[in-house]
C-alpha cells in the first residue's frame, strides 16, 4: 500500500446535519460513502486530500421509494440493493441492468450511486442511465437543498456543480416512458471497467447518452433530434461520432470506442424498434 | 492522527471485539496484523481479485476497501470463523477446488454468502469477483455445487425427489466464459 495512514483525518458524523456542518466548518473533507474507488485511490498512492468525512453510518441517505411519479434513490443506495429493488427493477431496469455489471458481487454491495455520482469519473456505468432518464441530483448544504438537473451537474473531467460544502444527497427519476436499454462494452462482464457504456429510451423523441466517450458523460441530443426528425440510422450514426470525443487510453483506443458508439446505437435502434 | 484513538468495536468470528486502531486502517490490515487472522489474503488490494473476502453483516465485501471505521458495530465473519469445519471447506480439499491456495479463503467466503445449495448461475455471478489463477474455476464451482449440506434436516430436504430434477450436466464449451 503506497499511501502512509498515520497522516490521515477522519471526521465521524453522527447525522446528516452533523455531516453538513463539518464540511462547512471544517472543510475541505472528501465524503466517504462504500469506499469502492476512494480505497483503490488509498492503495496507488493517489488519495483526494488528508481528511476525510465518514457518511457510510448516515441511514437517512439510504433508500429507494416511490413517490408519485418520482423514483427516489437515496445517495447511499448501494448497488446489490439497486438490483435487489423491485421499483427499480419495474420503473428503471436500465438502472438494475448497470448495477448488475458494476464490479461484482463484492464490489456492489458496497459500492453507493451517490458515490458513483460524485465521483465524476467519466467511466461511471449509472451515469449514462442517469442521464437518459433525466434525473435530477439533490444536492445538500447546510441551510439548503438543490435540485440539479444530472445533464448539467458535470462541469468537465471529474468536476462537478457539487459544492465543497454539499453532499449528494439522492437522485430523482421522474417517470420514464418508452424502452430501455443498456450495455457496457468491456473486457468482460465481471470487474471491468467501460471501454464504453451507454444507456437509451426509445421514445419521442429518443434519449441516449453515453460513457467513457469524453470528460464526462454525454448526453447525445444532436443524434437524438436526427434521429427523432427522421434521419436514417447511418446519418445518426456519423452525427453520434462527432458528439463524443473519445482518447486513447489503458482501456481501449480513441478508433475503437468511436466504431463500437455507433454500433451501439445501431444495437438499441433495433432492439427497441 | 493526533489524540487518543477510539475504540472501534465489532464482532469477529462470533467474539465481540475492540480496538484501539486508526479509524481509516484497512480492515484487511486490522484483521491480519491486530487480530492475528492471516487466513484472509492480499491479492491485488485494489478490489479487483477478491483474495481479501470477508463477510461484514453476512455480506461479501473486499476488506482491502473498507476502512476499519465502517465495520464498526458490524458482524464479519472471516476465513477463521468457518473454524475448518464448514462444508464448503471440506469440498473444496476433496473437489479439487484448491490449488495453490491463495485465492481460497475468499472463493470459500464468496461461496458462503450465498448459502447452501446455489444454482450454478449463482455461483457464477457471485464468484465473479473472485480470481484465481491456477484451478480453472471448474473445480471450484464443483466444490461449491456438491457441498454437503449442513444439517440432517437439509439434507432429508435434498434427499427429497425434486419435482424437475434439473441434472448437473457439464458446462458447455460455450459458456466457459466467466462472469
Amino acid at each position: 500500500m503506497r499511501t502512509a495512514i498515520s497522516p490521515l483525518v477522519l471526521l465521524q458524523p453522527r447525522s446528516l446535519r452533523d455531516a453538513l456542518r463539518m464540511l462547512r466548518e471544517e472543510g475541505p473533507l472528501a465524503p466517504l460513502a462504500g469506499c469502492t474507488d476512494l480505497y483503490v485511490g488509498l492503495n496507488v498512492g493517489v488519495l483526494p486530500g488528508q481528511r476525510f468525512l465518514n457518511i457510510w453510518g448516515l441511514d437517512a441517505l439510504r433508500g429507494i421509494e416511490v413517490r408519485g411519479d418520482v423514483l427516489r434513490i437515496g445517495a447511499l443506495t448501494t448497488y446489490s440493493d439497486i438490483i435487489r429493488s423491485a421499483d427499480v427493477r419495474r420503473r428503471l431496469p436500465m438502472l438494475a441492468a448497470a448495477a448488475r455489471e458494476i464490479g461484482a458481487v463484492q464490489i456492489q454491495n458496497r459500492g453507493t450511486i451517490g458515490g458513483n455520482i460524485a465521483n465524476a469519473s467519466p467511466a461511471g456505468d449509472t451515469l449514462p442511465v442517469l442521464a437518459a432518464a433525466d434525473a435530477l441530483v439533490e444536492l445538500r448544504g447546510v441551510e439548503w437543498t438543490r435540485k440539479v438537473p444530472f445533464t448539467d451537474f458535470y462541469t468537465g473531467y471529474r468536476a462537478s456543480v457539487r459544492r465543497p460544502d454539499e453532499l449528494v444527497t439522492a437522485i430523482e427519476v421522474p417517470r420514464v416512458e418508452g424502452r430501455q436499454w443498456f450495455r457496457k462494452v468491456g473486457t468482460r462482464a465481471a470487474q471491468s471497467i467501460s471501454k464504453v457504456v451507454m444507456a437509451g429510451v426509445r421514445a419521442e423523441p429518443p434519449r441516449i447518452a453515453l460513457g467513457s466517450v469524453a470528460p464526462t458523460v454525454v448526453r447525445a441530443r444532436r443524434t437524438e433530434d436526427a434521429l427523432a426528425s427522421g434521419g436514417t440510422l447511418a446519418e445518426a450514426q456519423r452525427i453520434l461520432q462527432t458528439e463524443i470525443s473519445p482518447i486513447d487510453d489503458i482501456r481501449s483506443t480513441a478508433a475503437y470506442r468511436r466504431e463500437v458508439a455507433a454500433r451501439l446505437l445501431a444495437q438499441f435502434w433495433a432492439a427497441t424498434s | 492522527m493526533s489524540g487518543i484513538l477510539r475504540p472501534i468495536t465489532f464482532v469477529l468470528n462470533g467474539k465481540r471485539t475492540s480496538l484501539r486502531v486508526h479509524p481509516l486502517r484497512r480492515l484487511l490490515d486490522v484483521l491480519r496484523e491486530d487480530c492475528g487472522l492471516t487466513g484472509t489474503k492480499e491479492g491485488c488490494g485494489e478490489g479487483e481479485c477478491g483474495a481479501c473476502t470477508v463477510l461484514v453483516d453476512g455480506r461479501a465485501v473486499n476488506s482491502c476497501l473498507v476502512p476499519v471505521a465502517q465495520a464498526a458495530g458490524t458482524k464479519v465473519v472471516t476465513i477463521e470463523g468457518l473454524r475448518g469445519r464448514h462444508p464448503l471447506q471440506r469440498a473444496f480439499a476433496e473437489h479439487g477446488g484448491a490449488q495453490c491456495g491463495i485465492c481460497t479463503p475468499g472463493m470459500i467466503m464468496a461461496a458462503a454468502a450465498l448459502g447452501p445449495r446455489p444454482r450454478l448461475e449463482e455461483v457464477r455471478t457471485g464468484l465473479a469477483g473472485n480470481i484465481c489463477r491456477c484451478t480453472g474455476y471448474e473445480g471450484i464451482y464443483r466444490a461449491i455445487q456438491k457441498q454437503e449440506a449442513r444439517s440432517k434436516k437439509q439434507e432429508a430436504k435434498r434427499q427429497r425427489p425434486a419435482p424437475t430434477p434439473s441434472p448437473q450436466s457439464p458446462v458447455p464449451a460455450g459458456r466457459r466464459k466467466r462472469r
